[in-house]
Formats: structure tokens, sequence, C-alpha cells
């Protein structure tokens, strides 16, 4: 079977202008991938800042200030006031608008002057476990270093310490460095599955597809001419997002572009065979807009882009494999982050490439056995 | 009283370089009780005023009262008094005929005690009373325009807006539409205005607006409007045993100075010439027939009116020799196509000659477009042999597409795209490239008078202008077979005209022409056609030989419309004796 | 307005809803899928993290440092014989972290001087290195614990911090993550349902049809608004349901005051989905801006995963128009803390100020006319 270059790339071209020369489209594909990765880039953080805390202090005395400026003056904390009561600390918890409460007994300031140990008590809000967990941890931190310096004299610390040494790949453990990466994955995936998944159920709607069909193309070069769009929408969009990752948010990018882009091609391959296995399989746009819909949500929350598909459940991790954007990220932060190269990548790319190439043929198969 | 007073209304659309006027200054009444027909050329207004009418479109300028409501402000009273039915009436679809009647009814606030006696009624007018529980999706084109039309008359209103009520309908129900609009009019005193684009409609109403470019070229009964025509209108009889296509005769005689228009009818031709008087025919063809003056028709005083405003019907470009090869390059045999347990398509057997204009003419549902859908190769056949160009298009390879070229319905094109993209994409799809291309899309741009529109989207053209724009695509690479799917449905008398010049040229360059049409006078610009009624064929041959064998003696020659309706009538008289 | 011409529009997008199954499957077979496959597949509790151990010079201290780490259910340690071959590990990522003690680690430990337990964590994830660095301060302070113990040795640190942590002791991010995961696919669902069924009308050419009868728009409004709403309840509590018995969360609210202001979002949903649909006017655009404006800014900016305090301030504002946000902060106070009336006052007035405010932009936009 020979393939006309020249159709496919008419086809192409047609695919490019309609997609861009519609202003609903055109829109949807440059503006909110911009906005939502500015606007994500900034949002998505697990690193805590201003953690609201209040302070139920019993205690007068200058230790207890001091102990209470420490946490004040740390970015992570944000005082927003003092509290008199244990009520009103329940009251500030309840409400939420303090995260956490520090209440400190009245003989606090003795106690450490008299060699004693005192406690203090860290209340947060389990609502949301994991800031709870990480407040905790940052309060710990703080405490540890009150406690070096203050010291008894008779008393001695523990031998053994914990010592980290080194956050590899990313020292200040800056959340935003992984998040960042991962949300240029996201973005790659909506664009080209919203380019691809629809295009053939909407030629179907206005008739087109007909008239495309009674053409000498064969269902390989219509596909061909299907996917191409996508390939270039999807590489210009990547690296445009890419760029802003590295310019605007400063992560830095220690792999090789190499590596990145053969990981981006591989992907790019896998998305939009599922995007074409959508297309060929919807009758209407609204049951390609469902299938896509129904492919990406999953596709998000199951790639390890917020969570770690370490923490999944077996059974969930065996769906993951299956989830193109799960190896793209793994290759985006590695690029950006671990300096890998292409070999360290191997092991995402063919998954991905065997993902495109299966989901192609599905694709193909879908195609002509709509056709009758 | 007047029904309607329209004072100096403007209605303009968009803003800036986009705007556009599709209504100027227009003034009217309607008296009460009285039945009107709005007719003009694509995007000549007529929707927009029938939506302005129906207090669905704010009237840009000017004074519109209905009913004695000025409207916009009392758009919501005018409504509980008006049926209005749009273009594509959604009715939904997922909804039985009942709960779409039961639906109107409420929200016209219809008593529930006098409901069951009204849909009754409507029931046994629309003859839609078997059919209470079915789905509206499954219902024929015909039928669903009858469930609309119920629908719109549940209240039952004062005033009646129909928008292209009849369009895509068979010419039974077509008839049984106007036997129920007639109806209300002269039983309930209702009055009705509706836009249409079968000049026989036209001619049955008290009055006619004649509307081209958002202004009124003539308003007035039926009668009055084509007087002027009187002395201007001829038949050229034709005897059945003529040597030549009459079509041949057709390009002969519009070529001739001084007519305007010339038609291919039941026994001849009808010219109509711009000055009172007969034409001036050549000598080699006062030969062939006889010229005798005939009473003027609306049709013919709608063609004369646009074509003094200057949208003159373009002559062709008189072709080569006409192909006298009889090789059949379309061949269809025992053809059957089943969905389920429904079969679409029964039994049906053709076959085209090259050259030919080949008609497949039936009501939707009657299985024209599914056999059409199989013959390009879109659907295969459940059994039967189908051959074109001596190849299955379903099994031939890529490259035997590129002999045939397909319009589908509603003119399926880019949107998006401008005219040059789109004619540059299907160029390129046939696989034309270097001079050979430019050359073609010289060529589509001269013949088909798209330059003006170069720049234009595809989605924004007028109606005819796509029509011309999706015929240019499928001619690009010079096809040997040509299916059009509908061509002229929608389209205006005069966009009509244009497309079959156009398609007579084509066949006498020898390239042969497989319509699908539900218009019936167009049966007879045909070579031969087969007449298909729920997925059958029930008579093929040329027009002549099919209203010949419903001939009865002592009546006048049937045309085309009363050829089907009775071939149908006997079909349905025999297969009820059968079962 | 009428009666009947409003339970005559319901009764038409009942049947269509009953007829065209795909409303229901977004409406129940949507929940159902995501909630199962989220509150499985969203979990931060790391479990068994693999962890690379070096022991230069193992004596019975290191092995019951090593021994802590082992019982601990957070780490399963796996020895590698030098500093290079677990660097590797961490490299190519067979283990999360490595711990390396040094040759001299039993000795400055009896003697009493430092004896640093060298860490090094992947940071890629920065999110999960911090939460292994504190699991391993964790395990590090119970050992120590317990050395004191043993030894006889008293250890005294001068401050203690005592955690106390409230609503979710056990601290299992499935119980605050479930409530979140309901707040974004109602957001998700509410939007798609409306989106898409008025574009529908608007694409089939029925618009037309019902806006020349003598209904208002506000009985046109009300009769999308109604079904869809009574759906999406239905969704809504089928997914309670799914986070108390099949998720265990605990429930510690009251049922009506979880069901009004569930109503109330959803109100807020579906009235965004209709504004979408309203200036959409045809599915393809209305589906498309579904998208982009639901999920991920729910996903993401409504508090459900990422702390709103730690956003720049801009931001902040920003999650103020995400409905999400609002009913994150209510679902996750109703299931974990109770009826709080702080809370739910000022999230349900936020969600009344996004509803009426969408709604209200509906009504308006919203023209029984075409132009």
């Amino acid at each position: 079977m020979e393939l006309s270059l020249r159709r496919i790339l008419a086809l192409a071209i047609k695919e490019f202008l309609s997609l861009l020369r519609n202003p609903a489209s055109r829109a949807v594909l440059i503006g909110p991938p911009i906005i939502q990765l500015l606007v994500f880039g900034y949002a998505a953080t697990y690193d805590l800042k201003h953690v609201p805390f209040v302070v139920y202090n019993q205690d007068s005395g200058r230790l207890s200030r001091d102990f209470i400026a420490r946490f004040a003056g740390s970015p992570s904390f944000e005082m927003i006031g003092d509290v008199q009561d244990q009520r009103a600390l329940q009251r500030a918890v309840d409400s939420q608008t303090a995260l956490m409460a520090v209440s400190i007994g009245p003989q606090f300031t003795s106690d450490l002057e008299q060699g004693r140990t005192s406690h203090v008590q860290f209340i947060v809000d389990g609502r949301d476990s994991n800031t709870a967990a990480l407040a905790l941890g940052y309060a710990q931190t703080i405490v540890t270093a009150f406690n070096r310096e203050h010291l008894a004299p008779h008393s001695r610390a523990p031998a053994a310490t914990v010592v980290l040494d080194r956050a590899w790949f990313n020292p200040n453990l800056e959340s935003r460095w992984f998040i960042v990466p991962g949300i240029a994955g996201i973005l790659t995936l909506l664009v080209t599955l919203l380019s691809t998944g629809l295009s053939v159920a909407r030629e179907r709607e206005m008739g087109t597809f007909d008239q495309l069909l009674v053409t000498p193309m064969n269902p390989q070069e219509i596909l061909a001419g299907k996917a191409l769009p996508g390939f270039v929408v999807g590489t210009l969009e990547a690296t445009l997002i890419i760029a802003v990752a590295i310019l605007w948010f400063r992560v830095p990018f220690t792999g090789s572009f190499w590596a990145l882009y053969l990981g981006l091609f591989c992907f790019l391959l896998s998305s939009i065979g599922i995007g074409l296995m959508i297309s060929a399989l919807a009758l209407t746009q609204q049951q390609g807009l469902l299938g896509t819909f129904l492919f990406m949500v999953p596709a998000i929350v199951l790639s390890g882009f917020a969570t770690p598909i370490a923490n999944m459940p077996k059974v969930v991790r065996y769906i993951t494999l299956i989830d193109p954007l799960r190896y793209f990220l793994v290759i985006l932060r590695a690029s950006f982050l671990e300096g890998a190269g292409a070999s360290l990548l191997w092991h995402q790319y063919w998954p991905l490439a065997t993902i495109g190439i299966l989901s192609m043929i599905v694709a193909e198969r879908l195609f002509r056995g709509r056709l009758g | 009283m007047d029904a309607i007073v329209v004072t100096n209304l403007t209605k303009s659309f968009g803003t800036g370089p986009t705007r556009r006027t599709a209504l100027k200054n227009i003034s009217l009444r309607l008296a009460a009780g009285s039945i009107t027909a709005l007719i003009g050329p694509d995007g000549a207004g007529k929707t927009t005023m029938l939506r302005t009418l129906a207090g669905i479109l704010t009237p840009g300028t000017g004074e519109v009262t209905v009913l004695g409501h000025a409207l916009p402000k009392e758009a919501l009273a005018l409504q509980h008094r008006i049926g209005y039915m749009p273009q594509h009436f959604g009715l939904y679809e997922d909804l039985s005929v009942q709960e779409n009647m039961t639906l109107f009814a409420d929200l016209h606030g219809i008593a529930r005690s006098e409901r069951e006696s009204r849909f009754a009624q409507l029931l046994t007018m629309t003859a839609l009373g078997p059919f209470r529980k079915r789905l509206a999706g499954k219902l024929s084109g015909g039928m669903k325009q009858k469930l609309g039309l119920a629908c719109t008359l549940i209240h039952p209103p004062e005033l009646l807006l129909l928008d292209e009520a009849s369009v895509g309908v068979d010419p039974i129900s077509r008839r049984e539409l106007w036997s129920i609009i007639h109806r209300q009019v002269v039983e309930n005193g209702i009055t009705i205005l509706l836009s249409t684009a079968y000049m026989d409609e036209a001619e049955r109403c008290d009055g006619v607006i004649v509307l081209h470019e958002g202004e009124i070229l003539a308003q007035g009964p039926p009668a009055r409007i084509s007087s002027p025509l009187q002395g201007r209108a001829f038949l050229f009889e034709l005897p059945e045993d003529l040597p030549t296509r009459p079509r041949a005769v057709q390009s002969r005689l519009s070529g001739l100075p001084g007519v305007i228009d010339t038609v291919i009818q039941a026994n001849g031709l009808r010219i109509v010439t711009e000055k009172p008087g007969p034409p001036a025919l050549p000598v080699d063809l006062c030969g062939l027939g006889t010229l005798r003056p005939a009473p003027p028709r609306l049709e013919d005083a709608f063609v004369s009116l646009l074509f003094r405003r200057g949208m003159r019907r373009r002559i062709a470009t008189p072709g080569e020799a006409e192909a006298g090869e009889d090789s059949v390059v379309i061949e269809v045999r025992d053809l059957y196509r089943r969905f389920g347990d429904f079969t679409a398509v029964k039994n049906v057997s053709f076959s085209v000659r090259k050259g030919e204009i080949f008609g497949l003419l039936g009501a939707n549902g009657a299985g024209k477009s599914t056999t059409f859908r199989m013959l390009c190769g879109l659907l295969p056949s459940s059994s039967g042999t189908l051959r074109v160009a001596g190849l299955d298009l379903r099994k031939a390879p890529a490259a035997a597409r590129a002999r045939i070229g397909y319009v589908s319905q509603k003119f399926s094109l880019y949107g998006a795209l401008s005219v040059k993209q789109n004619m540059e994409f299907f160029a390129s799809a046939y696989g034309l490239q270097n001079r050979r291309k430019k050359t073609r899309l010289a060529w589509a741009l001269e013949e088909f008078e798209l330059s003006g529109y170069l720049g234009a989207n595809a989605a924004d053209l007028p109606l005819g202008y796509k029509q011309r724009l999706a015929l240019a695509c499928a001619l690009m690479h010079e096809p040997d077979i040509i299916f059009l799917d509908e061509p002229t449905s929608g389209v205006d008398p005069l966009a009509r005209r244009e497309f079959w010049t156009r398609l007579n040229a084509l066949a006498r360059n020898g390239t042969t022409c497989l319509v699908t049409t539900h218009f019936m006078e167009e049966a007879e610009y045909c070579d031969r056609l087969v007449l298909m009624s729920l997925g059958e064929v029930l008579a093929q041959g040329s027009p002549g030989e099919i209203k010949a064998a419903v001939r009865r003696p002592g009546e006048p020659p049937p045309n085309m419309e009363d050829a089907f309706i009775a071939i149908i009538e006997e079909h349905e008289r025999t297969s009820r004796r059968a079962s | 307005m009428t009666w009947m011409r409003l339970t005559g529009l319901i009764r038409k997008e009942v049947y269509e809803i009953v007829r065209d199954p795909s409303s229901i499957a977004i409406a129940f077979v949507l929940p159902l899928a995501l909630l199962l496959i989220f509150g499985y597949g969203v979990s931060l509790d790391a479990r068994g993290v693999p962890i690379a151990v070096v022991v230069d010079h193992p004596t019975t201290l290191t092995a019951s440092f090593i021994g802590q780490l082992q019982q601990s259910r957070w780490f399963v340690p796996i020895h590698y014989a030098g500093e290079a071959q677990a660097q590797k590990a961490v490299t190519d990522g067979s283990a999360a972290a490595a711990v390396w003690l040094r040759n001299d680690f039993t000795r400055r430990a009896l003697s009493g001087s430092p004896a640093p337990i060298h860490v090094i964590v992947n940071g890629v994830d920065a999110n999960q290195a911090r939460i292994i660095e504190n699991y391993l301060n964790g395990a590090w302070s119970v050992w120590i614990e317990q050395q004191a113990q043993a030894s006889g040795i008293h250890t005294r640190a001068p401050v203690v911090a005592e955690a106390r942590v409230w609503f979710n002791p056990a601290m299992r991010s499935r119980d605050y993550l479930v409530p979140g995961l309901i707040a974004i696919i109602m957001t998700l669902i509410g939007a798609l349902l409306t989106a898409l069924v008025v574009a529908r009308e608007w694409e089939r050419g029925t618009m037309e049809g019902i806006m020349v009868t003598p209904s208002g728009k506000m009985e046109i409004l009300l009769g999308k608004l109604i079904p869809y709403f009574v759906l999406g309840m239905g969704g809504m509590l089928f997914s309670t349901l799914m986070a108390v018995f099949l998720f265990r969360v605990p429930l510690r609210g009251s049922i009506p005051l979880l069901l009004a202001c569930s109503s109330l979002f959803l109100l807020t949903a579906l009235g965004m989905g209709l504004l979408i649909s309203i200036l959409a006017r045809n599915q393809f655009v209305a589906g498309m801006v579904a998208i982009v404006a639901t999920f991920l800014p729910a996903f993401i900016l409504s508090g459900f995963l990422f702390d709103i305090h730690s956003m720049p301030k801009v931001v902040q504002l920003l999650t103020h128009v995400i409905a999400a946000r609002y009913f994150v902060g209510l679902l996750q106070t109703l299931f974990l803390a109770g009826n709080i009336w702080s809370i739910i006052v000022s999230n349900c007035l936020g969600l009344a100020i996004l509803c009426v405010l969408f709604l209200g932009l509906a009504v308006i936009r919203f023209r029984k006319r075409l132009d």
C-alpha cells in the first residue's frame, strides 16, 4: 500500500487551518495552557508558607516569647494572634482561621531555667492531614534548633542524630521544581487530546467525513493526516511550556534536550494514538468529548503528578502502566532535575512507544470498522 | 383588520466590516384571515422576517405590530397567540408523538380537560393517530413536519408563521401538509404567513411577497404579480419521439436573444421572453415542435423580476458534440441493504450509461440516500452487485475513487476554511499538483464565479454559493462520474436553474451525473430516472415513459408529481392486497 | 410563570434524560468510576518505602537502629555494601533514600560524641522527600528513647513538642482526600451536565421552537435546572454513600446540613454549566470550556491537595472564584470535624455569592431571542 505524502500533507494543512481559523479552538489551544501554567505553577506547591497559627501562651517569661518569635519569624508560619483560653484556641482551629495552635504552659520559662523539660503542645488541623504532617515536621525542626541553643549545661544531647546530607536533584526541596514539569506534561496531554479526539466526530457531524472518504485517500492516509497536526501542535505547545518553566519559573534544566524531545515524541505518539482511538469510536462530538474527558481525568490523577504512584494499591499501580502521562512525567522530571540522558530513560521510552503503536493500530482498525 | 403591520423595518446583523443588512426598510400589511407566501432567493431575508414577526429577533429600526402587539416589547404576550414553525422544526426526537404534543400543550397552558379532544382532532388531521407512541426521531421526514405543524397548532394560534415547512418532504406529504394549512384558514380563520421555495405553493396563496436582498420586489395576489408576463410566456411543445434530448434543445433556446428563461416541462419547453412577443426561433428548431403562448405562472414572474435585478442566469458554454457512446458506467443489480431487521434497500436494479443525467427520486426514507452511499463506497451492501466504472468502489483501489466526484447533502465543506483553502484541499486530496492544480483552480474560480468570495469562510457563504463551491470541489479533478445527493434541497428556483444548466453542460461533455432529488419537476430534467419508495424501485425509465405508464385516456397528461403520487398509491394498493 | 409550563418542561427533560442514557451515565457512572480510581489512587501516605542502607561497621547498635526502621511500617530497608551502590539505587529510583552509618558510628555514639546518621533523599518529589525525612526523624526519635531507657542514661531535651492532630489523629490522607474528591467530581458533573444539554438544544434547533411559545425565560431555565439538580443530587448522595461505606470516612457533621451545602454547591456548578452553554451555544465549544474551566482549576486551586495559604496572594484571590474551594472546605469540615458553624457559614456565603453570580449572569445572558 502506498501512502501519498502529498495527500497526507494536504489533509494536515487542512486540519491545521480548521484548528487555527476557528476562534474558539484557537483560543482553547493558546490561551488556557499558558494561563493555567502560570496560575498552577504558583498555586501547586506543597511547600508550606504562611501557615496561620495562634498561640495560647500561659507563660509570661522571656523564653516563651523567644520561642514564639522563632515561629513568627519563620517564613513557613504566620502568627495571626494570641488566644487567652482553651475555648478560643479550639474555636480558632475549628474555624480554620488557624491551621496550628501552639499551647505553652505556665511553667515554660521556669522549667527551662531550672533545667527541667518543658512541654509544648502543637495542635494541628487534621482535616488536611498532609499539611498537618508537614506543619508538624516544620515545627519539630524549629524546636530542635531551639533546643540546641538552650541545652542545659549538665544534660547531654543524644549522640546519634539524623543529618540530612543532601536532597539530591532538588537541594532545597522546592516542590515547584517537581510540579511545574508535571503541569507541562498535563497541558501537553490536554492540548493533543482536544485537537485529535474530536476531529473525526466533528467531520462526521458536519458531513465532510463522507466527502473525505470518497477521495482517493485511504484510511491510513486520513489517520496520518489527522495525527500530524497533533504532533506539531503538541511539540510547539510543549516547547512553549518548557521554555516558560525554565525562563520564568527558573526550574533548572540539567538533562539533555535530545532525551526530552525523544520522550516527547513517544508521548505524543501515544496520546495522539489514544485521541484518534476516541475519535474513531465517537459518533458524535458529545461522545468524543466525554471520551476525552473520561480518559484525561484518570490519566492525570494516576500519573503521579500530585501523589506518588508508589502509594497506590497494587491493582491501581497496574492500571497506571497504561497511562502514557506516567512515563512522560518521569522523563520530564528526570530531564529537568536529575540530568538524565536518553540511556537512563529507556524504560520510559519503550512503554510509551508501545502504547503509541498499539493505539494507532487499534485506531486504524476501529476506523476501518466504522466505515462498515 | 390587519394582522401584521410593519413600517420601515430595517434589521442588520454583526458589526463593523462583517455587518450585513438582512432587511431594508420593509413596510407591509397583512389582512387577518389571509394566507401569504414569502418567496425570494436564499439570503433574501425570509427567515429573518419570520423570526422578527415571531418576536425572537429584535427589529432594528422601524415599527412592527403583530396582532396589535408592538414588538419587541410585547413579544411574550404575542407568543400566546401565534404559532411559529422554524425551518428545521426542533422536535424532541427522544420524545414520542404524544409527549411532544403534551409538552407544547403545557407550554401553551391548554387546560387538561380540553386537551384530549384537541389532540384527537390534530392527530386525525395529520393522520398521526396510529403513531402516538412512536418516538419523534423514528418518524419519516413528512411525518415529522406534520407533527411539528400539529405542535404549533395546539393552542390554536391566531397567526401561523411557517418557515419552509415543506422542504425535504415528498409530494404526498406535501399535499397533506397543504390541506392542513388550508383548513386552518378556511375553518378557523387563522392568518398565515409562510416562506417557501416551491412556486406552486406560493401560487395557491392569497398574496405573495417577493423578497430580494432584504427588499420587497413585489407584493400582491399571485395573478397580479404574474400579469406583466402576459404575452411573454410560451410553450414549445415537443413530440415524444424527439431525435435529440430535450435539454439539447433547451440549451439552444436559452442562448437566444430576448429569452430570459427556459424550463423543461411535461411535454416540451417553457420559454419566457424579455419583452412581449414570441422568441425568434432558428429555422432548424422550428421544425422540431410547435410554439404556442401559455398563461404566465408565478415562477415566470419571479424569474423575470430577479432577471431585472441583475441576477442573470449564466449561459452555459456550449460543449462538444453529444457523447455518442452508450457504454454502461454504473450497474446495480439485486441490491439489498439491511440495518438490523429493517431493510432500507430492497432488490434495487438499474444501470446508467455514460454521459447520462440519471435521477434517483423519492421521499425521505425512500432509500435513495442509502443506495447512493453504497454506490460511492461509503456503505457496504448486504447483497447484490454494484459496479461503478466497472469496479466496486468499496473494494477498489483508492485510485479508482479519483474517477468519481461527490457532492453530499447539505454541501459539506470545511466551514472554518476559506473558499480558496477548501478548493486547494480537495485539489490536493485528489492528487492534483503543480500546473494542473493551478489551471483547475483558475478554472473553478472562473466557472463558478467565486473570485469575489476567495477569502470568505465557507460557512459564511450564502447557500447558493455553498452549492457552487461544493460542486467546484467535486469537479476539481475532472471526474468521469459525479454523484450529487439532493444538490438542490432548500435552494431557490434561480439557483436551481443555474445548477441544472451546469449539469447539462457536464453531461454534454461526457460526464455521467447521478442525482437524487425530491423536487418532482426536476425529474423532467433527467434523461432517465428511478422512482423509489420504502426501499424499492417502483418505476424506472425516461420521464416520458414514466408519465406514459400512468396516463389515463381522457384525462389531461399528468406531470411528474401526479405520476409519482399515482405510482405510489398504486403500489400501496397492490402491496396491501398482497398482505 | 405558570406551574403547568414549568412541569411540562421538566417532564420533557426527564424523558430525555431517561431515553438518552448518557446523562445518567454522567451522573452516576462517572462518580462511581472516578471515586474508585481517585479514592484508591490518590494517597499521600507513604508505605513500605524502599530505603537503601549502608552500614560500614555492623554492631548491635547499628542493628537496633536498622531494626527500628524495619519495624516502622513506612520503610523497607535494603542493605547495600557501599555508598556508591546506595547512591546508584537512589539515582535509578530503586530506593527513595539512602541511610549511611559510617565506620565510627558505634564508637562515637557510645563515647558520647556526635554520631551522625547520614541521609540522602531523592528530592525530585519534594513533598515525598520531606515526608520521608519526617518519617526518618520519627523512627530515629523512637529509637533514641528506647536506647536511653535501655542504658539508663537520661537524655533530656529542653523542650519536648507534643503533637495533637485533631479530627484525623491517624493522619489518614484518604479521610481528607475523599471529601475533596467528591467536591471535584461534583464540579465536573454539574458543569458537564448542563453545559452540554443547553448547547444541544441550540444545535438541534429545539430552542427556537421553545422560544416562540409563551414560556418565559425563567421557566425555560428552571426547566433545565431542576431535573439536572435532582440528577446531580442523586450522584452526590451516591458519592457520599461510597465515601462512608466503602472508604470508611467518618461523617461527623449532620446529614441535613451536608445535603443543604451540597444543594447550594450543585446549584452553583449547574449555574456555571448553564452560563457556559448559554454563552457558547454549541456543544463543542461548551464542552471544551467546561473541561478547561472545571477539572484542573478544581484539582489544583481548591485547596484539596495544595494548601491555599502557601499560594501567592494573587493566586489566593483567584481561588475565591473557584466554587470547589468552598465545597472542599465544607466537605472536609462536615465529614471530619462536624457542624462548625463559622466555617459552614463563611463557605456557604462564598458559594451563595458565586451561585447568584452564575445564575444571575445566566438569566441576564439568556434571552428569548436569537440576536
